[in-house]
């Protein structure tokens, strides 16, 4: 089995078209698993009407919370505390207790250990859910991180591992990702393991210039990385520019796709463009998939 | 004023937004900031000099062995398994710290001192009368919120008064996110008329409005695309629809090349101070609601 994952740096470069195009054209020739990277603006169920047949939660991380019966509002909760979470009783609403602020604990139980009173347990966080589903075009992995949740890293990690799982239980050639923007923890947790990261790119000075910091992530991890030029046209001296680096690091530019309206229409249709009109847009995916099928040496 | 620019989905416009008001408050000596450290772009439009520069990253334990027992306590207290006691030796694995200290303040023998592991650079600079501020992760990193946390301590100082602060936002709904509105009095969604778009600003309204508590409004971009999906959400949760910027090939040309947009399309400036005062009004009213 085959682990690809789509990634681009800069977001809304059009990672999710890709995805969704290539899982349909990819069902045509071999079975395959999907798996949604992106869990924190999870879209690729937007465009595969998926059917839940599962739905899990995701517990992970701590919180601490105060009992505001025990706390003598002593202080040492809030001296202790790093990520300024810890915050002094107030008049309104009245308080006795020093107060946790949710959203800023990490979770590292420092204020837990140096309670002299006791007055503090830490709470397992419910971060988030995953979803097994039935897609079109094959089973779908995604999730859903709860507002403001951290460890989107460890959530794309079981999503992807889940789909893992069930690709060499059903002998599937292809487990494809949708991975997110950026190059931080979620980028690395999606590009663990995979043999080729697909980038999309579009033709501007910030999409060049995110191109140069995620192909440093993927370099840096190992991963051999094929390059998409999304909205080509929009900027032809833009693109060559994208064309020539590529060139220079020996990295294939495996497609360049036109700049057209009936990809937001398919979207908005709920449909990968593929699937939804046969045009320049949908005959540039196709050769990207051959291509991209070559590289990973998949039969059909 | 501190406003955030954030939008949930990527590439729907923040930084073109960001930068675009900065620029059309020059008169006001604005500060502005890049916290999507992973990706930071405001740079490429905005050009500034940079004037100072600093590394940063988190404390991370070091342990003196002389002093060590290998009691373990560290281990035990570490919620990231950033430490691991095996026989006389302690391993510390950087990448899992969140340089939190508890270890630090557990050794019962003080054998424990923090270093800085450095992860990322803040710079400070600025054009004309902007003040920019930008932190960059470290290619290969992974924790971005320490980059953009110490980057507002730096770059904010602690008493703003009228002066606007804008802070540039990852894309996401995840804590990146959290931290760069952390402290804002406004957070300013950028959303593109699209499911993708909706689907996400839904989420970014979950976090900031109703996790936070912090007011919002909402900028349609590429306006013409799309659906009325959008609207129908702003209008039924009651999200005020701020600005408007329509789909236009003029627009996507000059980004495509780094042109801020107030500079390709002049005639914006205007519209851009009209939105932070409406925003001024916005967050005067909510704080009168609070009262």
């Amino acid at each position: 089995m085959k682990q690809l994952v789509v990634l681009s740096g800069k977001g809304g470069t059009g990672k999710t078209t890709v995805t969704a195009a290539l899982a349909h054209l990819a069902s045509k020739d071999l079975s395959i698993v999907l798996a949604d990277g992106d869990v924190d603006a999870a879209n690729l169920e937007l465009v595969l009407e998926p059917t839940k047949l599962e739905e899990h939660d995701f517990r992970s991380g701590k919180r601490a919370v105060i009992d505001s019966n025990r706390c003598t509002a002593c202080g040492v909760c809030e001296t202790v505390c790093r990520f300024d979470a810890i915050h002094p009783p107030t008049e309104t609403p009245f308080s006795y207790a020093y107060q946790v602020e949710a959203l800023s604990c990490e979770g590292c139980a420092s204020c837990f250990y140096q309670c002299p009173e006791d007055a503090i347990r830490m709470e397992e966080q419910l971060a988030g859910r995953w979803f097994r589903s039935d897609s079109r075009f094959g089973p779908l992995f995604h999730a859903h991180l709860f507002a403001g949740q951290e460890n989107s890293g460890k959530l794309v990690t079981l999503v992807k591992q889940q789909g893992r799982l069930l690709a060499s239980d059903t002998d599937a050639k292809l487990l494809l990702v949708d991975g997110p923007p950026g190059i931080g923890c979620p980028v690395i947790s999606a590009s663990a393991g995979a043999d080729v990261a697909l980038l999309v790119v579009e033709p501007t000075v910030a999409g060049a210039h995110d191109l140069e910091r995620v192909l440093g992530t993927t370099e840096h991890f190992g991963v051999p990385a094929l390059v998409i030029i999304n909205k080509a046209d929009l900027n032809e001296g833009r693109s060559q520019e994208v064309a020539d680096f590529c060139a220079e690091r020996g990295i294939e530019v495996v497609g360049r796709i036109p700049y057209d309206t009936v990809v937001t229409e398919a979207m908005v249709q709920g449909r990968p463009v593929t699937a939804y009109v046969d045009g320049a847009v949908s005959a540039a995916l196709r050769d990207v998939w051959e291509r991209v099928k070559a590289r990973l040496a998949l039969e059909a | 004023m501190i406003i955030t620019v954030a939008s949930g989905k990527g590439g729907t416009g923040k930084t073109t937004v960001a930068v675009s008001l900065a620029l059309s408050l020059a008169s006001e000596e604005p500060i502005l900031l890049d916290c999507d450290v992973e990706e930071p772009n405001a740079a490429l439009f905005l050009n500034p000099t940079i004037e100072a520069h600093r590394e940063v990253g988190q404390m991370i334990p070091s342990v003196d062995l002389d002093a060590c027992t290998a009691c373990g306590r560290c281990a035990e207290v570490c919620q990231y398994n950033a430490i691991a006691v095996v026989g006389e030796n302690v391993l510390i694995f950087p990448e899992l710290c969140h340089g939190c200290g508890s270890c630090t303040l557990n050794c019962p023998t003080e054998a424990i001192t923090e270093v800085l592991d450095v992860t990322g650079v803040i710079e400070r600079g600025r054009n004309g009368r902007v003040q920019f501020a930008q932190g960059i992760l470290n290619v290969g990193e992974a924790m971005a919120v320490p980059v953009i946390s110490q980057l507002k301590r730096w770059a904010i100082p602690s008493s703003t008064g009228e002066r606007p602060v804008i802070l540039d936002a990852p894309p996401g709904n995840a804590c990146p996110v959290v931290e760069a509105m952390h402290g804002a009095d406004f957070v300013l969604l950028v959303t593109e008329p699209t499911p993708f778009g909706l689907h996400d600003l839904k989420q970014a309204v979950e976090v900031a409005r109703d996790e936070m508590g912090l007011p919002v409004g909402v900028i349609i971009n590429r306006e013409g695309v799309g659906d009325q999906g959008v609207d129908a959400y702003c209008e039924a949760e009651d999200v005020p629809i701020l600005m408007r910027i329509p789909i236009e090939r003029r627009i996507a040309e000059a980004y495509s090349e780094g042109v801020p947009l107030v500079d390709a399309l002049p005639a914006y400036r205007e519209r851009f101070r009209r939105l932070y005062a409406d925003i001024g009004q916005l967050v005067n009213g909510s704080k009168e609601g609070e009262r």
